[in-house]
């Protein structure tokens, strides 16, 4: 299991870095898509914003950006009508138990 | 470089049923064999297998089947554009002088693996292609105005195209209405704007100039090759523009020596109804934000410049040879043969092949 996975198991949503190339490394790697140097493991910023979102039945998912760079796809806990592109979201909680799951919540 | 051309072709009907791989390429394969005149499998030097099946050593199994004792063989999974990559191998095999005559046979069967890229955690548990196709929907909704009746105009014109292609997955046609009012997927996607994966085969027999006109009396030659890939995770993209077709398309009409005014027919990955509509635009069919008034004139003139055999929507899409079979259609267009579905005298064609949300794809130009 890869950090990233392992960080999700336990809750936590982290991202690969490369210190030589001073940039996030997305998806998570071992090594710098740029320079191939070993990354290093922090835990991401909660808040973001919304890129795109739909709605499934009574779930509403969305692509939210965080640090300007790294984008998933999580449910969105809000029953806010204006919902839009650009909205704040928190990332609430993540898991990893079989599939990843991302979960957010809107910043009023 | 030598040329390439495409001298014969073999079709499976699309269906639900649940077949065993190696029968469904060996089905398409045999007629090859039944429908090329002079064709003998000593002739043949290269076999490649397109297909996201998990079975093992198929470029080996299919030639053993079919008698076959190539130089090379072997298997090329890309997802929904495994096809046209296999294609592209078999047509640099055949450029570089490597090998003369390759046969390229994809297949899939309904429940095929490929529809789901499990690498790709940024997607979370949203990861089936219904979820991107909402948000390019949506995004495009948004920024164009696009409206669902002119996503659903896509789905009635490439269902009712599919009518007269013996071997689509659906004969039946669908109005505008019906179309609209069809089950929610999500908010952004009825059921049916989507294509379905399903089962079937379909293959093709490319050869070089030197013995194109053994095998058929009207080559079809594939005159230009443009491939991109920008990513594999889905939430790189752009949502409103298929960035990765836009480059593939400028590369192969830059190799064709042509521009997109000059295509007569195209096939175009239809996965989804809004895929179309962002296509048309991205290859240059027409321009930016005319792709839904674009659509809607060939559907009122009845025009099938667009997904004559009825597209991924109409036809089906058995992920590995999807892409085979955009070629065949193209071809038989371009050789007047297409029966009920033949646009008036094309003489340049193009196919239109992506995978993952167009994270990459692939843009083959053809010409009689």
């Amino acid at each position: 299991m890869n950090k990233f996975d392992a960080g999700l198991k336990k809750g936590d949503f982290i991202t690969s870095e490369c210190q030589y190339c001073a940039k996030i490394v997305w998806p998570p790697s071992n090594y710098c898509n740029n320079c191939f140097n070993c990354v290093t493991w922090r835990k991401v910023s909660l808040y973001g914003k919304i890129i795109e979102w739909s709605k499934k039945g009574n779930d509403i998912f969305c692509i939210s950006e965080f640090e300007n760079t790294i984008r998933i796809i999580g449910k969105l806990d809000t029953k806010n009508k204006t919902l839009g592109s650009g909205k704040l979201v928190k990332l609430s909680r993540c898991s990893l138990n079989g599939k990843c799951k991302f979960f957010f919540t809107l910043v009023e | 470089m030598n040329k390439v051309a495409v001298v014969g072709y073999g079709n499976t009907k699309f269906t639900k049923n649940e077949l065993p791989i190696e029968t469904l390429l060996l089905e398409s394969t045999k007629q090859v064999f039944d429908t090329t005149k002079n064709l003998s499998q000593d002739l043949i030097d290269g076999v490649i297998v397109s297909t996201n099946d998990n079975s093992k050593y198929l470029g080996a199994i299919l030639s053993e089947l079919a008698g076959i004792k190539p130089k090379i063989s072997h298997t090329v999974e890309h997802l929904c554009s495994s096809g046209t990559n296999a294609v592209v191998s078999g047509f640099s095999y055949i450029a570089s002088g490597l090998a003369n005559t390759v046969l390229i046979v994809g297949a899939d069967k309904i429940g095929n693996p490929g529809q789901i890229l499990e690498w790709d955690k940024s997607r979370g548990e949203f990861n089936h292609p219904i979820y991107w196709a909402s948000m390019f929907t949506k995004a495009h909704k948004r920024q164009f105005n696009t409206t669902d009746e002119e996503l659903a105009i896509v789905s009635a014109k490439n269902h009712k195209q599919a009518i007269d292609n013996p071997n689509a997955y659906s004969h039946k046609p669908y109005t505008i209405s019906e179309i609209m009012n069809s089950k929610n997927v999500t908010d952004d996607l009825r059921i049916l704007d989507c294509s379905y994966s399903c089962s079937g085969s379909s293959s093709i027999l490319l050869t070089s100039e030197k013995t194109a006109k053994k095998f058929t009396d009207e080559p079809i030659w594939i005159s230009g090759i443009g491939q991109k890939t920008n990513s594999a995770s889905f939430t790189k993209n752009e949502l409103t523009t298929l960035s990765s077709s836009v480059i593939a398309a400028n590369n192969a009409y830059k190799m064709a020596k042509t521009t997109p005014q000059e295509i007569d027919t195209a096939e175009i990955h239809d996965a989804f109804s809004i895929c179309e509509l962002m296509a048309v635009e991205d290859l240059s069919l027409t321009q930016k934000n005319t792709g839904a008034s674009y659509v809607r004139n060939l559907f009122n003139t009845e025009d099938r410049k667009i997904n004559p055999r009825g597209g991924l929507i109409g036809a089906g899409h058995p992920l590995g040879a999807t892409g085979v079979a955009q070629i065949i259609e193209v071809t038989q267009q371009l050789q007047n043969k297409a029966a009920k579905r033949q646009i008036s005298g094309p003489k340049k064609g193009l196919v239109h092949n992506m995978s993952a949300a167009a994270t990459s794809s692939t843009v083959l130009v053809l010409e009689s």
